[in-house]
């Protein structure tokens, strides 16, 4: 019998998702062993053209990490579509946005602006921008088009699941992969992670007090972190009572708080706005101008609490 | 441009036990005000979550207004000062988003002030007539596909 083939692709993403395959060490040899792998451009030299080449449906499962900014991110995306039975949105950009999502908060007008021309390394005085279209000699020369906003996978296509996680962790990997090849799918649209808040798995929640009541906000720069009390005790903002749990803490056992890499809840459709229910409710003032003075110390919320899924809130973006 | 024409869409969260009987009074008193807000009675101020705001202006609303006990009036103690922590903060978000001050407020009405109810409603309307429609669903989402 044939074995099943996977795809691997990368849209608007860092490599970290290319990362955490390679991160599966010698269990990969057992994915290699079960499954042929036909397109992965960070490692292997297939083409555009052979996947063009390919029937559709032909692909078994294809594993696609990074946000779609570009056209031709969305052309990709689309043909890995047609090609293959599933589709697994991978990661955190795939599945909300992710970090390039908070570039939804600006347009692409300043982007082009700050890379092309007002960045201290640039030197552009002619005002030379990248355009779609030039033509020389009679000669096309073509580049993709860069969308006004940042767009999760399954604003383009239908995902069938969801990996979450900047990257996800190498056990839901495997345990995803597993549970493809042996057919034990759970419900079409599923994010592979249990559906329960961070909160939940945390160690420090045990040693938390009743009820909190934030004094001060602090940045963890500003204040020596204690390692074992919960962060929001100690005045840090941490996503866990508004982000899925499942990634194995690795933030907290470094003793950081979470940032929201996993996306909230089933319940949830907007993370963002859900932890600032949370966090504001835990404000120790009922004074106005107390209240207004703690809001002024956090600096950026929208990338604070938006910091990985602004693209799939209820806004997706700035005016 | 200002258009003076146009009908700003308000969606209004009432608390059950004030502000929504100061929204009775003012109608059994007969009091004229515009008629731009769709009131949303809710149990109490603190009961409205942020994202009821953020998809009340995602799908539409030109402004959202939360109205509440006054401070240390509330039914269930806390839940009007909840309502002022997270507007606060909410307000300082929206900015971000793009969404002008005027367009989010939070007003305490009681269960007398039928007056103040159709006075606040009114500087609303006509504030957020000022700012023009909002029109979310358009925002650049036309750029794409």
């Amino acid at each position: 019998m044939p074995k099943p083939k996977v795809a691997f692709y990368w849209n608007a993403s860092c490599g970290g998702c290319e990362e955490a395959v390679v991160d599966l060490n010698e269990k990969i040899l057992d994915v290699v062993a079960a499954v042929d792998i036909v397109f992965w451009p960070v490692a292997l030299d297939f083409k555009r053209k052979d996947v063009e080449a390919m029937p559709d449906g032909s692909i078994a499962v294809s594993f696609i990490n990074g946000a779609i900014r570009l056209s031709e991110q969305q052309e990709m995306t689309e043909m890995l579509r047609r090609k293959s039975g599933l589709v697994v949105a991978f990661g955190s950009c795939a599945h909300l946005g992710g970090i390039p999502g908070l570039a939804n908060f600006t347009t692409k007008e300043k982007i082009f602006q700050r890379a092309y021309q007002l960045s201290p390394s640039t030197m552009n005085s002619e005002g030379t921008y990248p355009i779609e279209l030039y033509q020389s000699d009679g000669h096309d020369l073509t580049l993709p088009r860069f969308f006004d906003q940042v767009l999760p996978l399954d604003r383009i296509i239908d995902v069938d699941y969801y990996l979450p996680g900047c990257p996800p962790p190498v056990d839901l990997i495997v345990a995803a992969v597993m549970a493809i090849l042996k057919g034990e799918l759970p419900p079409k649209g599923a994010v592979l992670s249990p559906n329960k808040a961070l909160c939940e798995s945390c160690e420090r929640n045990a040693a938390k007090p009743e009820k909190l009541a934030i004094k001060e906000i602090k940045r963890v720069h500003q204040t020596e972190l204690d390692a074992e009390k919960c962060f929001l005790e100690q005045g840090i903002v941490c996503l866990g009572p508004a982000t899925r749990s499942g990634c194995g803490e690795r933030c907290i056992s470094a003793n950081m708080p979470c940032r929201g890499c996993f996306g909230p809840t089933d319940q949830v459709k907007d993370q963002g706005a859900k932890f600032l229910s949370s966090f504001a409710s835990l404000l120790d003032t009922n004074d106005e101008t107390e209240i207004q003075k703690l809001v002024d110390t956090i600096v950026d919320p929208a990338g604070t609490f938006y910091r990985f899924s602004a693209p799939v809130s209820y806004l997706r973006h700035s005016k | 441009m200002f258009d003076k024409n146009f009908e700003p869409k308000i969606v209004g969260f009432l608390c059950r036990w004030c502000s929504y009987q100061g929204a009775d009074l003012a109608g059994t008193s007969r009091l004229e005000y515009p008629p731009n807000l769709t009131p949303i009675r809710v149990m109490c101020s603190g009961r409205v979550d942020p994202s009821f705001v953020m998809r009340a202006f995602a799908q539409g609303a030109d402004g959202v207004m939360i109205f509440g006990c006054h401070p240390g009036d509330c039914h269930y103690q806390e839940g009007n000062y909840k309502a002022l922590r997270r507007y606060t903060m909410l307000k300082k978000m929206l900015k971000q988003f793009g969404i002008e001050e005027g367009r989010f407020r939070l007003e305490w009405v009681s269960a007398a002030e039928g007056e103040r109810f159709a006075r606040v409603v009114a500087k609303a309307t006509e504030e957020i007539r000022e700012l023009g429609p909002l029109n979310w669903s358009k925002v650049r989402e036309a750029q794409y596909a």
